[in-house]
């Protein structure tokens, strides 16, 4: 299973705009490469990623193959009720990686 | 606060009379990455301290050790080794420790794991300053020769970048005094943590030459030098670099 680092503030004040950070770790393989053999490495990425507040999908991200790998992602909500965040990364091989951090607004 | 500190002439102050003392490589990188490394939830180093932080509890290292406990251990490393009669490095004394202790079968030297389990060890000693073995005198003295000695294609000797030429730039790099105070580190380049070896192998054939074998007696001596001069530094594992 991948690793994630994800900041989410414990609490916030109603309508105040909240930082969410995410750090995944993944190789995102490029599929131009070639390894030691000259044989072009598998394109292994994550294509996408979400977070859905209370089911709601609040925001939403495509990856590509430039993209570094552990990709980082930071956005900002609005924070308007307490509610559970989902952060889901799916990606190459199906690979799909998902967290849930509770926000408590007050 | 005196007005000297204020203005910032303390450090210019020091430049002139030289008396800066080692200068890590965190202080010429960008404040973008200078602020990558102080975050914890945006240093990606940080994701192989916590798989070395969850090795540690399966492999059974905290049977016998509390993590709190490797505080400091980092720190003083290279360090003399009674059995060996000379010095053994961090990552070699984690090896023996998790195959004669823990009964685990061996692993390359910077295997994932490996490097895992090193960088949580040497992020237990974040922030101490580097206080090296005086009982490696003679390996300094040894590794000393190595970071002067002309070497490779290049006929380059570290110390010509990392003293004579450290603040200047190489090509599109910034020439570091080359420390190893951040190890394993997450390096940009490499889009992935590596060790020190790693970053001594890149040095040796920048320059055309033959890399030491990581764990041989001439490496070993080379990284307590490098640790002998960086005297006094933070450790910073995991640190991030370009
Ligand atoms: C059976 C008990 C035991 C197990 C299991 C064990 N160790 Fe140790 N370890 C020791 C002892 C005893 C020492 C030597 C005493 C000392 O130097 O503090 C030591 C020393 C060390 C040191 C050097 C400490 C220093 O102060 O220089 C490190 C680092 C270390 N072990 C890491 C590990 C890791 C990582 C693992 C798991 C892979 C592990 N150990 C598993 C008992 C154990
Ligand atoms: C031609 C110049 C040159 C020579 C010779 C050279 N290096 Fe380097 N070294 C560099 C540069 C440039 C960097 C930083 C690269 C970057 O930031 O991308 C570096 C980085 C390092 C670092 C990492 C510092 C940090 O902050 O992480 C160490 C350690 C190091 N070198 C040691 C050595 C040793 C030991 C030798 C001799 C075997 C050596 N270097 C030879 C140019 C050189």
């Amino acid at each position: 299973m991948a690793r994630t680092l994800i900041r989410v503030p414990a609490t916030a004040t109603r309508g105040e705009v909240i930082e969410i950070r995410t750090l995944i770790q993944h190789p995102m393989e490029t599929g131009y490469r070639p390894d030691a053999a000259g044989r072009l490495l598998v394109r292994d990425i994550i294509t996408r990623f979400t977070c859905h507040f209370d089911n709601r999908l609040v925001f939403e991200a495509m990856l590509h193959s430039a993209i570094a790998a552990n990709p980082y992602l930071t956005f900002t909500l609005r924070a308007e009720a307490s509610g559970v965040l989902a952060f889901a990364w799916d990606g190459d091989h199906d690979f799909r990686h998902v967290e849930t951090r509770a926000l408590t607004v007050t | 606060m005196s007005p000297w500190r204020r203005q910032g002439w303390l450090p210019l102050l020091a430049l002139l009379l030289g008396a800066a003392g080692p200068r890590s490589g965190f202080e010429t990188m960008t404040p973008e990455l200078q602020a990558m490394q102080r975050d914890d939830a945006g240093n990606p180093g940080m994701l192989s301290v916590l798989e070395g932080e969850a090795l540690f509890a399966r492999e059974g290292c905290a049977a016998c050790h509390a993590a709190a406990a490797l505080r400091g251990v980092a720190a003083r490393y290279p360090a003399h080794d009674a059995a060996r009669g000379g010095p053994i490095d961090l990552a070699g004394r984690i090896a023996e420790c998790r195959e004669q202790r823990a009964g685990r079968p061996p692993l390359p030297r910077e295997s994932q794991p490996m490097l895992a389990l090193q960088s949580f060890v040497a992020h237990q000693s974040r922030g101490l300053p580097i206080t090296p073995d005086p009982r490696l005198a003679e390996a300094r003295a040894e590794g000393e020769r190595l970071f002067r000695e002309r070497r490779g294609q290049l006929n380059l000797s570290c110390a010509q970048c990392h003293e004579t030429l450290a603040g200047g730039r190489l090509a599109g790099a910034n020439i570091p005094e080359g420390h190893p105070n951040g190890y394993p580190l997450y390096r940009l380049e490499w889009q992935a943590l590596g060790s020190l070896q790693r970053r001594l192998r890149g040095c040796f054939t920048g320059v055309r030459a033959e890399p030491l074998a990581p764990g041989s007696p001439a490496a070993l001596a080379l990284e307590a030098y490098l640790f002998g001069r960086a005297a006094g530094l933070p450790i910073e594992t995991p640190a991030v670099r370009p």
